[in-house]
């Protein structure tokens, strides 16, 4: 038997204080968007842990597919140049 | 003020600035002693975590006013024995506190209920002439915003969900409406804290928690009950027969070992 | 913690054998080398109903825990003392909260997993169908049962499984002050008055052997304990959990000047360890049946909550789908 259809689940996002990214910590079950809030509240920040919450619907977030990984990240992986630790700056130059 | 002047207020105001403290700190021990009784109960788990969670903010307030109390009372009684060594008739809480949970419905109408006159109160309170009460007071205020936000948003879903929940919840309405006389009936003690700058108009506080009540049940589509007509007086120790089971249970273990520390 | 069940219950999934050896093989090297796995990567099947069935016992327990601790909230003998219960029955929900959604990523429900905790399907820890019968119940649990949690937590932190193992981190860090507020309760009563400290021997002498069965059967008697391993969704065997828990409450419980009630306890000094007496596994075996003393309470408080919650959670829903409907119009 199927069981009847809970609440929407709900992605929640934290940010732990000014200056930092939100950061996801979990989801929650909520009717709407209001409850979300409330629920992000009282699951995720009784002991301060943040300053600004972000819900979103779980179904609203399009992820990349893992299979995809390698076509997706990969070609980054050999552009080294991109990074200071690639060139060899002599030591007397200082202030580089 | 008495006529001896700035230095001691005078007996009748201390006693008021007392009785009025109890009734502030009892209302909010019952309420939350009540909401205790949910936790691991609730509708949902992320419900369990909401009522816990009001029912610590109510049981912090209800800490630092029976402390405060159990100071301008002089008699050295700390919070403790405030709450868990005076009987039913020396409860100063609103009788609306001390009903029963029943469902969710009558829970969270008792809330929204007792949630709005709390939130004017605490604004008002907030700049009280006494100091010690106005920092309770702005604490007390941010905690009671976030509980009108929770409490008014279920009675919206429930009023304006199915018609099982909207019959129940307007039942529920009908059956705590009674007891919010009570909150707004001055009496003497209400009149001494207003006239030496302690508390608040009640009428003032009235009239915004109607709006605000008002304005909740247009949204529920609910129906506002009618003006009840049996005053109920719980804030001068004339309780319900609900009282004294509630601290029978809360009050047992202190009194069965008189003196023990926890 | 709770997770006893598990070794029983994962020997119905697939085995590893019947898995593409390819996958399974890269799958391995990803666990060898201590990477994480996440939702939406491939993963043996068995490993995945392993997790499910853990992470959900863990969530079941966590939910059902809150009913013996929660029992005393409307008794708790101070102010503070409440405050600090109801804190703690409601981080036990909390802690539930994020593990059932760490189990969601795993592709199933939260309304299946409850479904299953109700029926009676799914397994909890066996201690919460013991009973609270004294104030000194609330410090026994913290300080034993929530220790034993503590030592079974840990480890998990470090689980392949990154959702399992950010949420353990989670409930690590808020259990830290469930287990002191547990001792700090039993410390109050031990220098208290003689019938303080006798609820306190009596609440120590009912939790220990309970707390002991926490850790599960032997290693004897867990065959599947090896691949939970290998997987690293375990870190540690059950003995040698219940060996670190016991080397580490003895002096405890001298401290507080009680008696831990096994005549056969005694220091190895060889070992280094203590050495502890038979644990009666029939009766573990007959709690996790459902035959322990608060089974059907719990369960039927559960069932209660969910049954006389159904009209709110509907209604709730209900608005919810006619404001969606107004905002869409």
């Amino acid at each position: 038997m199927q069981p009847k259809p809970d609440w929407p689940l709900y992605e929640i996002f934290v940010r732990a204080r000014g200056g930092l990214d939100h950061k996801h910590v979990g989801s929650v079950h909520a009717a709407d968007a209001s409850m979300a809030m409330e629920h992000a509240r009282d699951v995720y920040t009784r002991r301060q842990e943040g300053v600004s919450v972000w819900v979103v619907r779980s179904t609203d977030i399009v992820a990349s597919d893992p299979d995809e990984a390698d076509a997706l990240f990969e070609p980054a992986r050999d552009k080294i140049y991109r990074h200071p630790t690639f060139y060899d700056i002599p030591k007397e130059v200082e202030t580089l | 003020m008495s006529a001896t002047g700035e230095i001691a207020p005078s007996r009748d105001a201390s006693r008021a600035q007392l009785e009025y403290l109890l009734r502030l700190g009892d209302t909010s021990l019952v309420l939350a002693q009540r909401l205790g009784e949910w936790i691991g109960h609730a509708p949902a788990i992320e419900e369990d975590l909401g009522l816990a969670n009001t029912a610590l903010d109510l049981l912090g307030q209800a800490r630092l006013l029976l402390a405060y109390a159990g100071e301008v009372e002089g008699r050295g009684r700390g919070e403790d024995d405030l709450a868990f060594l005076r009987e039913e008739a020396e409860y100063r809480n609103a009788t609306l506190a001390e009903m029963p949970n029943g469902d969710f419905g009558d829970t969270i109408v008792r809330q929204l209920l007792i949630d709005a006159y709390q939130v004017p109160l605490y604004e008002r309170l907030a700049g009280s002439r006494d100091p010690r009460l106005a920092e309770i007071a702005a604490k007390a205020l941010k905690e009671s915003r976030y509980h009108l936000r929770y409490s008014a948003g279920w009675v919206v879903r429930l009023g304006d969900g199915t018609e099982e929940s909207h019959t129940r919840v307007q039942a529920s309405l009908e059956r705590l409406w009674p007891y919010t006389l009570e909150l707004f009936d001055a009496d003497e003690i209400d009149r001494g804290v207003l006239a030496s700058g302690v508390g608040p108009d009640l009428a003032a506080v009235q009239g915004e928690w109607s709006a605000r009540i008002d304005a909740v049940l247009a949204e529920a589509t609910l129906a506002r009950p009618a003006a009840p007509r049996y005053r109920w007086y719980g804030k001068q120790g004339r309780h319900s027969e609900h009282l004294g089971h509630l601290l029978a249970e809360m009050q047992h273990l202190p009194r069965i070992h008189p003196g023990a520390r926890w | 913690m709770y997770t006893q069940g598990l070794n029983e219950l994962a020997a119905r999934p697939l085995a590893a054998g019947q898995e593409n050896p390819e996958l399974l093989r890269r799958f391995e090297a990803r666990i060898d080398a201590e990477e994480k796995i996440e939702p939406k990567d491939w993963m043996p099947e068995a490993y995945r109903q392993t997790l499910i069935r853990q992470i959900s016992q863990h969530a079941h327990s966590e939910i059902v825990g809150m009913l013996p601790e929660g029992n005393w909230i409307t008794r708790a003998p101070s102010l503070l003392r409440k405050s600090i219960l109801i804190a703690k029955v409601q981080d036990e929900g909390g802690h539930g909260a994020y593990l059932y959604s760490a189990a969601e990523t795993l592709g199933i429900s939260r309304a299946e997993l409850v479904d299953q905790l109700l029926s009676g399907a799914a397994k909890y820890s066996s201690i919460f169908n013991y009973p609270t019968l004294t104030w000194a119940d609330v410090g026994a649990i913290g300080w034993l049962v929530d220790g034993a949690a503590i030592m079974n937590q840990i480890p998990l932190c470090r689980c392949s499984y990154g959702p399992y193992s950010r949420a353990m981190i989670r409930v690590c860090k808020e259990e830290s002050f469930h287990q002191r507020q547990g001792y700090d309760l039993m410390l109050k009563l031990a220098r208290g008055s003689a019938a303080q400290r006798a609820i306190a021997q009596d609440a120590l002498n009912r939790w220990w052997w309970p707390s002991l069965m926490m850790f599960g059967p032997p290693d004897t008697a867990s065959p599947h304990t090896a691949l939970s391993v290998r997987w690293k969704i375990k870190r540690f065997t059950n003995d040698e959990l219940r060996q670190k828990f016991v080397d580490f409450t003895v002096p405890q419980a001298r401290f507080l000047g009680l008696e831990i009630p096994d005549p056969a306890l005694r220091w190895d000094a060889e070992r280094g360890q203590h050495v502890h007496g038979e644990i009666d596994w029939s009766e573990f075996q007959d709690v996790v049946r459902g035959n322990g003393p608060c089974n059907q309470d719990r369960l039927q408080a559960r069932r209660d909550a969910h049954e006389s919650g159904r009209w709110v959670r509907e209604a709730a829903l209900a608005h919810a789908a006619k404001h969606a409907r107004a905002a869409a119009a």
